[in-house]
């Protein structure tokens, strides 16, 4: 017993929390490094998050593809989608104010939503668990899949940061962020730079959409319903930073998961009252370097 | 938006020499049309119209005159539409002071999110309004009187001053006609006013504004309340039209609907907004009774507006020929 919750209890909540975490993470995470680059918002971030759960129930449903190929063929898939966006529309939008690139995607999201609830409907579609059993940690059980969702979003997570901080494309990339116009003048091409960013991120959101595919029904909705918070989440963290990204994510998650046990009433707001604070106390967001 | 993202080409002298009064016959014909539209058109959806082309002129009070985008606005919509049904049902309250109600509790909202979100700009300014947006649509989901999804249902619509009844249908619509008119004379003497002025300088150059001095913050803010307690104006006043206050005018959607509405009628037009609303309204009807959802409709227009036509239909008639003789100019 700690503050009168059973231990149990306690740490099934602190698990959903640390899960809803890892997906907020690799959210975050896709959205600041499009922001990074091409200053955009993507409000289709979302979208490609539910796409990316969809794709991997229709391959099992239609295909007979299972869950591990989906993996990686789902955000193959999305990023392949998200291409050809950014190439033949959103690249038309970045001479113009950053405000257009949001309404835009806010746009696209509206339409792939909307298309998908006219096919599927609003409600959930259950996918199957793709690992049974869980293991006793002594002070709970651990079902594996959680396990392993927590362990997969921990490990793209730091290898996109590594990738981003230790690799040549990620010092082009950083160095794109810093300042385009003279790194197309060293000869690296960064229309394609650019769309490699959107790809890769609507990748990493479709990648987020596998892993939560067993984890919450699948529908047309779940993505609207997490890319507000993950708004909330990524102003918290300040969108300079990548690392700080990931770790607001996983540590947002958390609260919100600890809230559910103590103050369940509040735990749909926790994360928007934390945002609110951050703001007054620290404008630039926890990480953040912008004014 | 600001200033950067796309100047219209501005050439005065081409301007027709009765071009003033060309332009006050439109706006008279427009007040005749619509003093004589109920006899034409099904009341509802004209009141309907004029309730979101209200709404859709306040939320281009701060986007088109200020060039900050909200991404929150159906907070202080449903949230008016929410008081006022709540003090004219349960208190009952006379409509009139029900409708006030709703405009200073919106404005009392707007005071509250703008004070946070005005401490960040641009594209994190929209993320804030959505979020917290998104809290009110919560607390909203879960406090008493709204009855959560069952919305506050059967409002009476009451008597005017203790004197018309709004129970008939046609006194209703001259009352939300005269409501509509007055909330655009409130827009429209703002706009022009020293404080206007001022917001279209920040709208501009910040920094400049800044730099003369301008308390830039309180600028701000004191838009963000205008544009919401004129939102709360057009949401309470929607309540007694439809005698129900339901989530949908809080959830996130409506937010993005208002800033279609103002975006395909034209950013920083007094007309833009009105006539966006009016296309906006006339296409949901129109496709109410059909199978295919309004969602993908409206995500595709928006994708074409920002892409194609980023002026809106009454900011690409401004930037006309024809537009530029009778001496129209948006302010974008």
């Amino acid at each position: 017993m700690i503050f009168g919750i059973p231990l149990q209890a306690l740490m099934g909540q602190i698990l959903i929390g640390l899960i809803n975490g890892s997906f907020y993470a690799l959210l975050s995470l896709g959205l600041a490094i499009i922001f990074g680059l091409l200053r955009v918002i993507n409000f289709a971030h979302g979208a490609q998050y539910m796409l990316g759960a969809f794709v991997t129930l229709l391959l099992l449903n239609k295909l007979g593809v299972n869950y591990w190929f989906a993996l990686i063929l789902a955000p193959l898939i999305v990023g392949a989608f998200g291409a050809l966006i950014e190439r033949t529309m959103l690249s038309r939008l970045y001479k113009l104010d950053h405000l257009y690139g949001l309404l835009f995607t806010f746009g696209l999201a509206l339409t792939i939503e909307g298309t998908f609830r006219y096919y599927y409907g609003a409600s959930g579609m259950p996918y199957p668990q793709p690992i049974q059993g869980a293991v006793n940690l002594g002070f709970m059980f651990l079902p594996i899949y959680r396990g392993w969702v927590v362990l997969a979003s921990l490990v793209v997570c730091i290898g996109v940061w590594l990738m981003i901080e230790k690799t040549k494309l990620g010092a082009y990339l950083r160095a794109a962020t810093e300042n385009p116009t003279l790194v197309q003048s060293f000869g690296v091409n960064v229309p394609l730079l650019l769309t490699l960013t959107y790809a890769l991120g609507a990748g990493l959101a479709a990648f987020t959409g596998v892993l939560a595919a067993p984890i919450y029904q699948v529908s047309p909705l779940m993505g609207s319903q997490i890319i507000i918070v993950v708004f909330a989440v990524v102003v918290v963290g300040g969108m300079g930073s990548i690392l700080g990204a990931i770790v607001t994510g996983y540590m947002l998650g958390i609260v919100e998961g600890l809230t559910k046990v103590f103050y369940p009433e509040a735990s749909n707001i926790v994360i928007f009252v934390i945002m609110a604070i951050v703001l007054i106390l620290r404008p630039a967001g926890l990480f953040g370097k912008d004014a | 938006m600001s200033g950067k993202s796309e100047p219209i080409p501005v050439e005065f002298g081409a301007v027709h020499p009765q071009a003033r009064r060309i332009q006050l016959a439109i706006i008279a014909i427009c007040l005749i049309g619509l003093l004589l539209a109920p006899h034409f058109f099904y009341p509802i959806f004209l009141m309907k119209l004029l309730c979101f082309a209200l709404f859709a002129s306040a939320f281009n009070l701060l986007l088109g005159y200020t060039g900050l985008l909200s991404f929150g606005h159906a907070c202080f919509f449903g949230g008016a539409a929410y008081f006022t049904a709540h003090s004219v049902k349960v208190w009952g309250w006379p409509p009139e002071a029900g409708i006030l109600l709703g405009v200073a509790g919106a404005a009392g909202l707007g005071l509250i999110m703008g004070a946070i979100a005005i401490r960040r700009q641009g594209i994190y300014f929209a993320m804030i309004t959505l979020a917290l947006a998104q809290m009110f649509f919560f607390f909203c989901l879960q406090a008493g009187f709204t009855h959560g999804e069952d919305g506050i249902q059967s409002v009476p619509r009451g008597r005017l001053f203790g004197l018309i009844n709004l129970q008939d249908t046609t006194n209703m619509y001259y009352f939300v006609l005269a409501v509509f008119i007055i909330g655009l004379l409130i827009i429209w003497r703002f706009v022009n006013s020293p404080f206007g002025m001022i917001l279209k300088s920040i709208r501009e150059n910040e920094q400049r504004a800044i730099s003369l001095g301008y308390s830039v913050s309180r600028y701000k803010l004191g838009a963000f309340v205008m544009s919401a307690a004129l939102s709360g104006l057009a949401g309470g006043t929607k309540a007694l039209v439809f005698q129900f206050a339901t989530l949908t005018d809080v959830a996130w959607q409506m937010s993005g609907e208002v800033i279609l509405m103002t975006l395909l009628g034209g950013i920083g037009t007094l007309a833009g907004p009105i006539f966006g609303a009016g296309l906006v309204v006339t296409l949901q009807n129109y496709l109410a009774t059909s199978e295919f959802p309004v969602t993908i409709i409206t995500g595709v227009v928006f994708m074409l507006c920002v892409l194609l036509f980023r002026r809106g239909v009454i900011g690409e008639f401004f930037a006309s020929k024809l537009g530029k003789k009778l001496g129209f100019r948006a302010e974008s």
